[in-house]
């Protein structure tokens, strides 16, 4: 059994670390900011109290370092709800097993129609969302799915439930390009606390998950936390820790970050993260200063402003003309009541509004970004 | 003048396409360039991408496409991606990009030289980012690419001709174009890779990235047009046969 890079235990030690490392006060890096990343030793002072001084240094760093490594480009996909079945009890999401709500599961056909309003929309880079339900929404319906929609798409990504190295290997084969895991926090109380069914319980077999991922020979993970769920400063300070880690062990492996903030859904309609704009703008440059090589994500959670912000200055990746229920775009494009969505969603512009937003900024939509033969057959070095 | 694979190219600069910030930006840098061939992602193109659309407009400019197989991790995936640009784009010239690592981009030899052998024996005109290691390069002759393209530091680093030592050995050995490709970062990286005598150079990052890339182009225009005047010049190269008597007259027989 190979070891992961990051167990549960030094979760709680580390945790206790940084906990320690915030109780000091914290001095600006002693270095002048040229155009080179800083580290993870410089956090206390990336996320220090007042984000609005703390910006005026690491935001025009990260915008440079996202320019020189990225270029001035956006690339843009779709969410496609697969399923809302759920077979785990998470204390802030509308998808919970005990939700009265009403559940779907996509056929092939439904799925299919999806995409083809996503490429109505101009899109053609989609990422397959599911709850998790191994046994009604398990490793076989996936593959079903990948291997009648891979075709229609320039790429492939799916967010689901953790699999095994197997599951993924297996995935990969027929079409799967990239997996987006979150962590959601790495707070092991604060874990216990909001996880309190399913087999989402068991905080080692997420954490493993990116290994597991990694050992699979998949092209590119997305990784992230749920702001909000604890001290979302500690929680970045792991999850950058932690991407650290594996970028040794798995160097073939590309690192994105989404850092979406906790927002009312159904059941939860009170529920925030207690982080303001400008705290989240903070935390993506943190993110982008210490870890110049991840891509950032941006989701159609935050407000147009606030997204145009991100879109144009840090952010490489981002969901446009977004629907979270299953159907949803058939329903929207029909206009008719559809399933339950996942979330909020605060930013309703169709993907031709932003793209026309991102020309007007200089800055280039990518709405194609891969090619089917890539990731089919890559064998991965694994130095952990 | 520049010969690679039977075509002549009067430019020895030749132009990335990713990372710009528009494709009105990229032309209009291409063109300020002097460029005449531009390299181009495969993965990013597609038929009927619209505004998108990188290949009409450049063919329009009358310059040459390189596409380039980013992307691949495996050397069976760069020559499935080859395949298809060649059915796609019409040419059987390929810019073979392996780079596993996500990282740094830094391309997989063994990869890149199994996939080199199999795309020459299929008939392509095979131009390979490598390392900036001589034996490998010699080795990618040796399989029949028509020309060989070491990097001068890690793709988008900015960092210039870290790898210069083993850029002059692989310049001194190599007998197929050598076209220095990643890392450039300043017009002078350019001027000094033409000064040393490589054939060519490719910048992307630092022409797309830049505030101003259609002033930046023109800059590296004339840096290339510096360094390969230079190296005409003589510069570098072994001085003439002296000409005033040596020193050693006196033990020569008198005529």
């Amino acid at each position: 059994m190979i070891d992961p890079v990051l167990s549960v235990n030094q979760c709680q030690q580390r945790w206790q670390d940084w906990l320690q490392q915030f109780a000091k006060p914290a001095p600006p890096p002693s270095h002048p900011l040229p155009l080179k990343a800083l580290t993870v030793a410089d956090l206390p002072w990336l996320l220090s109290k007042d984000a609005s001084i703390v910006l005026r240094h690491s935001w025009p760093l990260a915008a440079a370092l996202k320019r020189q490594r990225f270029g001035p480009v956006v690339s843009l996909f779709a969410p496609l709800y697969l399923s809302n079945l759920c077979s785990n009890e998470c204390s802030y999401c509308g998808f919970s097993r005990s939700a009265n709500v009403s559940r779907t599961i996509l056929s092939p056909e439904q799925a299919l129609t999806e995409v083809t309003y996503i490429q109505k929309l101009g899109l053609h880079q989609v990422l397959l969302v599911t709850g998790e339900h191994e046994r009604k929404v398990g490793v076989e319906y996936l593959a079903m799915q990948i291997q009648s929609l891979r075709a229609r798409v320039s790429w492939l990504g799916l967010e689901c439930q953790p699999l095994t190295q197997a599951a993924y290997q297996q995935l990969a084969h027929i079409g799967l390009d990239q997996v987006a895991v979150y962590q959601e926090t790495y707070d092991p109380k604060a874990y216990a606390k909001h996880h309190l069914f399913g087999k989402k319980t068991d905080m080692m077999w997420r954490l493993d998950t990116p290994d597991r991922v990694g050992r699979a020979g998949i092209a590119r993970i997305s990784m992230g936390v749920l702001l909000g769920l604890s001290d979302w400063r500690l929680d970045l300070c792991l999850l950058i820790e932690h991407i650290v880690q594996l970028q040794r062990a798995y160097p073939a492996l590309a690192i994105s970050v989404a850092l979406p903030r906790l927002r009312p859904c159904y059941g939860q309609t009170e529920q925030q993260s207690g982080l303001s704009d400008l705290q989240y703008l903070q935390a993506l440059a943190a993110v982008k200063c210490v870890l110049p090589d991840v891509e950032l994500v941006q989701s159609t959670r935050d407000s147009a402003p606030l997204r145009d912000l991100i879109l144009t200055e840090l952010a490489s990746s981002a969901s446009a003309g977004s629907q979270t229920a299953p159907g949803g775009y058939a329903a929207a494009a029909n206009q008719q009541a559809g399933a339950l969505a996942q979330f909020v969603i605060d930013d309703k512009r169709s993907p031709a509004e932003i793209c026309q937003m991102l020309r007007r900024h200089q800055v280039m939509p990518l709405l194609k970004d891969w090619l089917a033969p890539y990731g089919r057959s890559f064998h991965p070095l694994h130095t952990g | 003048m520049l010969t690679i694979a039977h075509q002549t190219f009067q430019s020895r600069l030749f132009l990335g396409s990713g990372k710009f910030s528009s494709v009105d930006t990229m032309l209009r840098a291409a063109e300020a360039s002097g460029c005449q061939m531009v390299t181009l992602a495969l993965k990013r193109w597609q038929q009927g991408l619209g505004e998108c659309d990188l290949v009409t407009p450049l063919l329009q400019l009358g310059v040459q496409i390189l596409p380039n197989t980013a992307g691949a991790r495996t050397a069976h995936e760069a020559v499935l991606a080859a395949e298809l640009a060649r059915e796609a784009l019409g040419t059987s010239w390929i810019k073979l990009e392996i780079h596993p690592d996500a990282r740094y981009l830094l391309p997989d030899p063994k990869a890149t030289l199994e996939a080199a052998e199999t795309l020459v024996q299929r008939g392509f005109i095979v131009l390979p980012y490598c390392s900036a290691d001589p034996w490998h390069c010699l080795q990618l002759q040796e399989v029949g690419c028509a020309a060989v393209m070491p990097l001068g530091a890690p793709i988008g680093s900015n960092q210039g001709l870290q790898t210069r030592a083993m850029l002059e050995i692989i310049i001194d050995q190599l007998q197929v174009p050598v076209i220095v490709d990643a890392g450039i970062g300043r017009p002078s990286d350019a001027a000094l890779a033409l000064e040393l005598g490589a054939d060519a150079v490719l910048v992307n990052t630092a022409i797309a990235s830049s505030a101003s890339p259609v002033s930046m182009a023109m800059a590296f225009r004339h840096a290339c047009l510096a360094g390969e005047q230079a190296f005409a010049a003589g510069l570098g190269q072994p001085g003439p046969a002296l000409a005033t008597s040596p020193l050693w007259q006196f033990l020569e027989p008198s005529s």
